[in-house]
């Protein structure tokens, strides 16, 4: 009872009433200010998609009908591009991580003004258009192209090396073009850890490797996921690279909607594949936050 | 009151305005004042055209053009579709034409207007007018496989299939069935004459696609552009391909190492077709009519060894004899040539679509 005093005071009803009213006002307040944003949202995202999803219901006659999406079902094409897709966008993050997560910790380990410099290697690709780029790694790696040309005259290998116009060419230009986006996030996040953080690691007696896993790591995880889901949902509507480096034989959603487009005039088809793409993905990544607890390394929830 | 008002006010408006375009076409002469949109490809096919036809038509009929690149049947269906059609004149392949018109995006082609006489009789339809004959042949590199003509070089799609007397890679077409199929079915034995036949059944097309499956582990490269065609024979990066022949031409003047057979080739043809409610139809039709005179067509070779459609045009050209003989429609040429089938593609074109899309995901 003589505990209970001070919370007397916070219940009591005319108190209770006034704080309620308070928040509703504010309430609507924050939401009268974020009403722009909202209409912004809903005019330029929602509309589109649900456009798209109608789209996706009507048939070729103009009807209502199931029939692009039974045609997925029908030929195995359509199974096949989501699982090229989706195996190109995993496979390029994985490569992302493994290159870009050193790079960004060496940048993270220089001095500001170094760091600086260096950062430039990486944004300056960023800034050149991804076509060039993209064209770039075809010259670079083709069957008579500058790599397999040098490769050959120093010995390294007899007959050209097949390094294009397959999935090892795509996955080369993919994570090339995709890297700034994973250093970026990650390079600030590792700046925020502080320093003597590892120190005091090393006091307690952790050696580097253990003091890098257990303070480290964990702490830039944060910015790692974020560039790794930036990259990956960027991979899965990429559509120039493949179609260059893939020499046709890497056949992703972007590809297969183009063609059918330009192909067909299938609207209705085009927006199907749209569709299951996003519903695909939506799926994966709630998935992906459920085992991995993405909230948690995103935005520091627990 | 007001509103009658209102009426004889909006009908006093059009007379005037009627009155104005009387006005104007009197003090030009000209048909219209307002250029109309004529839509073509990028890069030597368009440049071609300026040359040969465009520019020289636009200054004889006092139509004024405003020229775009570009033109594609999907972007015409959705000007029809959206009602926006902003277009009266775009370039396509027959193909194109013959399925945009079956989704009812194109205008009947007016033939009081535009005369057909001379053209051979299977290259305009009723919504489009050829413009240009095209092969779609196969090429190879000739540092490689010898010159064409010479001892051992590749003559027909059974050689291109034969990976063991012509070892090496190959190209093919990707994401468009259009020309891809039918030498499969040469290569496997089917005499050029009963192709489409044979195509025509679910067991004809399957064995086609069985037969580029057959050939797929040595097809480096699916090809999606004519620029890319060619780039390939420059580089080196295939030995042999599938194309048109105007590019392979162009290739070889570039310096490329490619040589190309017309026998056994798809004969097939370019056209210009006209969007459904075009803004300047009648205007637009009247442009139509002079690009196809022989005078122009007779031209086009000098700049894209494409053939004309208009059969006086040879009668009329100044081009040498090795020039016109290197064209697709020579009438030297045309016997080795399959034309290709705008019925079987406008039949069948959706399923081959699927097939053949199948197969490249595999």
């Amino acid at each position: 009872m003589s505990s209970g005093t001070a919370q007397d005071v916070d219940r009591n009803p005319m108190n209770e009433r006034l704080l309620r009213a308070q928040d509703v006002s504010e309430q609507r307040m924050l939401l009268s200010l974020a009403t722009p944003a909202l209409l912004m949202i809903v005019a330029i995202v929602l509309i589109p998609v649900g456009w798209l999803f109608y789209l996706s219901f009507i048939g070729n006659d103009g009807q209502l009908s199931l029939e692009h999406y039974q045609k997925m079902v029908e030929y195995k094409s359509y199974a096949r591009v989501f699982v090229t897709t989706f195996q190109v966008s995993i496979l390029t993050t994985l490569l992302c991580i493994l290159i870009g997560y050193p790079l960004a910790y060496f940048l993270a380990m220089l001095p500001q003004r170094m760091a600086g410099f260096f950062m430039l290697a990486v944004l300056l690709p960023f800034w050149t258009s991804l076509l060039v780029r993209t064209y770039a790694w075809l010259v670079l790696l083709q069957k008579n192209g500058i790599l397999n040309d040098f490769a050959i005259s120093a010995g390294i290998w007899e007959t050209p090396v097949k390094l294009v116009h397959n999935m090892t060419g795509t996955l080369i230009g993919m994570a090339h073009i995709m890297l700034p986006f994973l250093v970026l996030p990650l390079y600030g996040a590792m700046r925020k850890i502080e320093r003597d953080m590892m120190h005091a690691a090393a006091n307690l007696g952790a050696t580097p490797i253990q003091a890098f896993w257990k303070i480290y790591f964990p702490l830039s995880l944060s910015g790692m996921v974020a560039g790794s889901l930036i990259v990956f949902v960027l991979c899965l509507g990429f559509y120039v690279t493949p179609a260059v480096l893939g020499g046709g034989r890497v056949v992703m959603v972007a590809t297969q909607i183009t063609a059918i487009l330009e192909n067909q005039f299938n609207w209705g088809a085009a927006s199907a594949l749209g569709v299951v793409l996003l519903v695909a993905t939506i799926v994966i990544l709630y998935l992906a936050g459920r085992f991995l607890k993405l909230d948690v390394a995103l935005f520091g929830k627990s | 009151m007001s509103h009658l008002s209102q009426k004889t006010q909006r009908v006093r408006t059009t007379i005037l305005a009627a009155g104005l375009a009387a006005a104007t076409t009197l003090a030009t002469g000209i048909v219209s004042a307002k250029p109309i949109t004529v839509v073509s490809w990028g890069g030597s096919y368009g440049a071609a055209q300026d040359a040969a036809l465009f520019n020289d038509a636009s200054k004889n009929s006092g139509i004024a053009i405003n020229r775009e690149s570009g033109a594609s049947m999907s972007k015409t269906c959705l000007q029809v579709q959206s009602g926006s059609v902003t277009w009266d004149l775009v370039v396509t392949g027959s193909g194109g034409a013959a399925s945009a018109a079956a989704q009812g995006c194109l205008e009947k082609i007016d033939y009081n207007v535009v005369d057909v006489s001379n053209f051979y009789p299977n290259l305009y339809t009723d919504y489009c007018v050829g413009s240009d004959v095209f092969a779609t042949v196969m090429s190879w590199n000739t540092d490689k496989y010898g010159e064409p003509g010479s001892p051992g070089a590749p003559k027909s799609w059974a050689d291109f299939w034969d990976v063991k007397k012509y070892p090496g890679t190959r190209a093919y077409r990707a994401n468009n069935v259009d020309g891809a199929l039918e030498p499969a079915l040469m290569a496997d034995g089917v005499p050029p004459e009963k192709v489409y036949e044979v195509l025509s059944t679910k067991e004809g097309m399957m064995r086609a696609i069985n037969k580029i499956r057959e050939l797929k582990p040595h097809i480096a490269v699916f090809w999606g552009s004519g620029a890319q065609q060619a780039q390939l024979m420059k580089d080196a990066e295939v030995d042999m391909s599938t194309g048109w022949n105007g590019r392979f031409d162009n290739a070889k003047k570039d310096g490329a190492k490619v040589g190309y057979t017309f026998n056994q080739a798809l004969l097939d043809y370019d056209c210009f077709a006209m969007p459904k409610g075009a803004p300047n139809k009648d205007v637009a039709m009247k442009f139509l009519a002079e690009i196809s005179k022989a005078q122009y067509q007779a031209n086009l070779p000098f700049h894209i060894t494409y053939g004309p459609t208009n059969k006086k045009a040879y009668e009329v050209t100044t081009a040498p004899k090795e020039l016109l003989e290197a064209l697709p429609s020579h009438p030297k040429n045309v016997p080795m040539m399959l034309p290709v089938s705008l019925d079987f593609y406008a039949k069948h074109r959706t399923e081959a679509l699927e097939l053949y899309m199948e197969l490249l995901s595999e």
